[in-house]
């Protein structure tokens, strides 16, 4: 007889068949997906969790019979006696044992992993301006240690392995050792004269060889190589910028909020580590936590070009454009001052957008059933402008909740290959 | 009683030395007691996320990937967290050696119950039951399954992973009807199964020339040739077997396709006397777990307290609810094959003269394992209820017949209880209920025509009215006609050769099956 311990195989045996599953039925559990998000709130999204999806097309047919006449034995007779007729149960009869399978449930539950959730909920997802992307990677460079070399500056000599190089030619070329002379000379100091002189001769020549054969050579010294490598930049700062004055309402920040939330989980995603920063502004912009953010009172005029300006000094002072990776989400109801349109312009187009990697414009506006276009904007035209003249801006407007994700989904959808091409 | 060595273990904690023991306490007692013969066993301890693998892949250790398992295993894991479903204690596989899945959570006791249960009752049932040795190799079916797994990846490599899938998914949906249900020419041994497809695909590549392709092929041959008759003879039809049809005869499949074809046949085939023999091998491994534990108590090897915990645990598992009973679903193959397990032990030695009348041949022949190791050798469920049923045991359960005939608007008939009258009636409803040949439609290929537009006939004899499902036998003919790549028609007939219903279905064109 053989004990085998499988406990510490590999887990996750079904993972590819379940891998399997989820692709075929991916078009359904997307959907699911989404439907879910959609219920939830919007900081549980990351979250995995169970979906219902329809058996629609995930189902395995066998050739399975129903009706006619049907005989069954059952257990546990109290009162029945030959002859006796049953009225039918109301359906038909649910019980007893029918043949063929009863797998024909029509929907379909289980719970998916959050990476899982998160991967469907992204999929066919991409981050826009991949060649810009590229090119921020190779700006920042970093040191890998790269073996040993002979030559190279005295802050890098590799200690240990110079005096490895050294024992081992001292011993090839059987340099006489310290204690081998000073135990000679014991000797010689004792002895009488034809040894003696014998031995002084000995100690005179080894002293010799010892000066010829240098305790550190500078043939034994090794420097540590360095090799430079491109690093790519794991990390990503994501500005959040929002207009807090009177005329946005509690709805209007919502969306703004369900639209940072989803960036920052894309973001996530793909970065290692994702740093975010609140900029909120009314005539005036400051940086602040996020309970501030979307729940501090403010009031005041509407200055765009100050939030715009805060970031780049952020940018400047905190996020070198070759370390970081940025992306900008801009949040706001449109208003602005006119007298302000020509500073936000100059501001985004010669100091925001030649460092960052995305700048989207979300223009939120309220719930109410608008049966006719609202006229744009005066932020709204300005970026329009802008962007006519080439700009790289990403803009959109919502205001329903259920069109946040559309939007998000929109603005990061995959491109066709020839687009991608393109810088 | 005799008294011999000291206890197996104490308390609930075990270890592999304490499953050593208990194995070895198991094996003395079944080999000289109850004189089973059983395959070597191995013993292998898994966790719970292990077992919910290996109920996706059907509680084989290893199998081809395929979406289904997938969807299983999503839907396991997903009732077995939210507490739906408990996990088996053990799953065993009839393979030589004989592999049993142990859970790590089982207390000592359930180690030792799960032990005698699977290590020994199921190990001995499909080594000794005529179905296992007629159907199953246990000692090729782990090659084959490893042979199976790499074929079918090699085969996605080559022919991408649609192709396959969708194959396999047509192979599955007939899987029920791949099935040889009469012993054939030849005893199946997978290991020359294995051997035969790569001797096949050796040989395909040596012999490979590309001039073939172009030799112009000869004339066909004149229609007036083959009469129907012939034909039908030629194609050894009528077939019920359809996966084995179709992988001699479909006229455009791959030779890859063939084999998964093959492949799928010969693992419903491996299957297939498992669910002939579902009340008999529970009731195998419930005797002799409850005879093995029995015997170890006496011997003073578990403590009382182990051994209540046994019981406890047995009383689950034998447990029948009556038909009012919410619980109720069905007989409990438990339940059922343990009490005539035990009725057969009691009319062996302590007959009563109604047994007398019934059982000639055993009642009272006294030795009980000697009767019952030729039961279990030698008959399927449908064979042994239809002769062990006592009429002691129908009152026992107190088993009624119930006749629904639609065409009766009053109601439901009760056709027999358990009376005088009514035994034989119970007893011989109940082993048609576990009857294949009930159980499964009666599906057929009649003929195909070959000179024409190739079309398949397919006929379901309708038996006491009972017709296919219509979605799902559409499904399955789809399945069925993309593998033929012609029309496929199914007609239903009832006994008199009336057609009560007609269905014809054409291949979807498929997204280029290279």
């Amino acid at each position: 007889m053989h004990i085998v311990d499988r406990r510490l195989n590999p887990g996750g045996k079904s993972l590819e068949n379940r891998q399997r599953f989820l692709r075929r039925a991916k078009a359904l559990v997307q959907g699911a997906v989404k439907k879910t998000s959609q219920d939830r709130d919007i900081k549980d999204v990351l979250e995995g969790g169970e979906i219902t999806i329809p058996l629609d097309g995930m189902d395995e047919p066998r050739f399975r019979r129903e009706g006619g006449t049907r005989d069954m034995v059952l257990p546990g007779n109290k009162k029945f006696i030959e002859g006796d007729i049953l009225p039918r149960p109301n359906q038909g009869g649910g019980r007893g044992t029918g043949p063929g399978e009863g797998d024909s449930e029509d929907a379909f539950r289980f719970v998916l992993s959050r990476d899982e959730f998160v991967n469907l909920f992204l999929d066919d997802l991409e981050l826009p301006d991949l060649a810009k992307r590229k090119l921020a990677e190779a700006e920042s460079e970093g040191l890998h240690r790269a073996g040993y070399t002979t030559s190279g500056s005295p802050a890098n000599i590799s200690v240990s392995r110079t005096v490895k190089l050294a024992l081992a030619r001292r011993v090839a070329l059987r340099r006489p050792r310290p204690e081998q002379i000073a135990e000679l000379e014991a000797e010689a100091a004792e002895a009488e004269e034809p040894r003696r002189s014998e031995l002084l001769a000995q100690i005179a020549a080894l002293k010799a060889k010892a000066k010829r054969i240098p305790f550190i050579d500078p043939i034994d010294i090794r420097y540590r190589r360095f090799e430079t490598v491109p690093k790519p930049v794991a990390q990503a700062v994501m500005f959040c910028l929002m207009d807090v004055s009177g005329s946005m309402s509690e709805h209007m920040k919502d969306l703004a909020k369900r639209f940072y939330m989803l960036l920052y989980v894309f973001l996530k995603r793909r970065y290692r580590h994702v740093e975010i920063v609140f900029i909120r502004h009314t005539d005036r912009a400051e940086e602040v936590d996020e309970d501030t953010f979307f729940h501090g009172p403010a009031s005041g005029g509407t200055l765009v070009s100050s939030a715009l300006q805060a970031m780049h000094d952020i940018v400047r002072t905190r996020f070198r454009p070759a370390d970081w990776n940025i992306y900008a989400a801009q949040a706001s109801d449109g208003d602005n001052m006119t007298s302000d349109s020509l500073l936000t312009g100059r501001l985004l187009t010669e100091q925001i957008l030649p460092v960052t990697q995305f700048f989207a414009y979300l223009e939120v506006g309220e719930a109410a059933n608008y049966t006719f276009d609202m006229p744009d904007s005066s932020l709204w035209t300005l970026y329009e402008r802008l962007r006519n003249e080439g700009a790289p801006l990403a803009m959109r407007k919502v205001s329903e909740r259920s069109e946040i994700f559309p939007v998000f989904q929109d603005l990061f959808k995959r491109r066709g290959k020839q687009e991608k091409a393109t810088p | 009683m005799t008294k011999t060595g000291e206890r197996l273990f104490d308390g609930a904690d075990w270890d592999f030395r304490t499953l050593q023991r208990v194995h070895d306490a198991c094996e003395e007692i079944a080999k000289s007691e109850l004189g089973l013969d059983v395959y070597p066993n191995q013993i292998e301890v898994i966790t719970a996320e292990q077992m919910l693998d290996a109920y996706s892949s059907v509680g084989m250790p290893l199998f081809y990937k395929h979406w289904s398992f997938g969807k299983h295993f999503a839907f396991q894991e997903a009732s077995y967290r939210k507490g739906y479903m408990g996990l088996a204690y053990e799953i065993v596989i009839n393979s030589s050696p004989c592999i049993s899945y142990l859970m790590e959570e089982n207390t000592a006791t359930m180690q030792t119950l799960v032990i005698a249960h699977a290590a020994f009752g199921h190990n001995h049932f499909f080594k000794n039951n005529y179905l296992f040795k007629q159907w199953t190799d246990a000692d090729g079916i782990l090659d084959y399954l490893e042979f199976a797994k790499g074929y079918i990846s090699h085969c996605e490599d080559r022919h991408g992973r649609r192709a396959v899938e969708h194959t396999l998914d047509a192979a599955h949906a007939l899987m029920s009807h791949g099935i040889d249900r009469y012993p054939g020419k030849k005893k199946l041994d997978l290991r020359t199964e294995e051997k035969r497809a790569g001797e096949r695909r050796a040989h395909e590549e040596s012999a490979f020339n590309d001039l073939w392709r172009t030799v112009p092929t000869g004339p066909a041959k004149t229609r007036a040739a083959l009469t129907a008759e012939r034909r039908r003879i030629l194609l050894g039809l009528p077939q019920e077997n359809i996966l084995y049809f179709l992988e001699k005869t479909a006229p455009r499949l791959q030779p890859w396709q063939r084999e998964v074809l093959r492949i799928v046949r010969h693992i419903a085939q491996y299957f297939y006397p498992q669910s002939q023999t579902k009340v008999m091998n529970e009731g195998t491994a419930t005797y002799t777990h409850y005879r093995i534990m029995n015997r170890l108590h006496e011997q003073d090897r578990i403590s009382d307290g182990n051994f209540l915990e046994f019981l406890q645990s047995h009383t689950n598992v034998v447990f029948q609810p009556e038909f009012d009973d919410p619980r109720f679903s069905g007989f409990n193959p438990y339940a059922l094959g343990f009490a005539m397990m035990q009725d057969i032990e009691r009319i062996v030695t302590e007959p009563e003269d109604e047994d007398r009348e019934w059982f000639p041949d055993i009642a009272g022949r006294g030795d009980v394992m000697g009767v019952l190791r030729e039961v279990w050798a030698n008959y399927r469920d449908e064979s042994f209820i239809g002769q062990f049923l006592s009429p002691r045991l129908v009152r026992r359960l107190r088993l009624f017949h119930l006749h629904d005939d639609p065409a009766e608007t009053a109601g439901i008939r009760v056709d027999a209880i358990h009376d005088e009258r009514g035994y034989r009636r119970v007893r011989r409803e109940l082993a048609r209920q576990y009857d294949v040949g009930f159980i499964d439609p009666n599906i057929e290929v009649v003929d195909v025509d070959l000179e024409g537009d190739r079309r398949l006939m397919l006929r379901h004899t309708v038996v006491k009215g009972s017709q296919l499902v219509e979605t799902d036998a559409r499904r399955v003919l789809q399945h069925l006609a993309d593998l033929w790549s012609y029309d496929v028609v199914l007609t239903e007939v009832d006994t008199h050769d009336k057609v009560l219903k007609e269905y014809v279905v054409s291949p979807r064109i498929l997204p280029a099956v290279a």
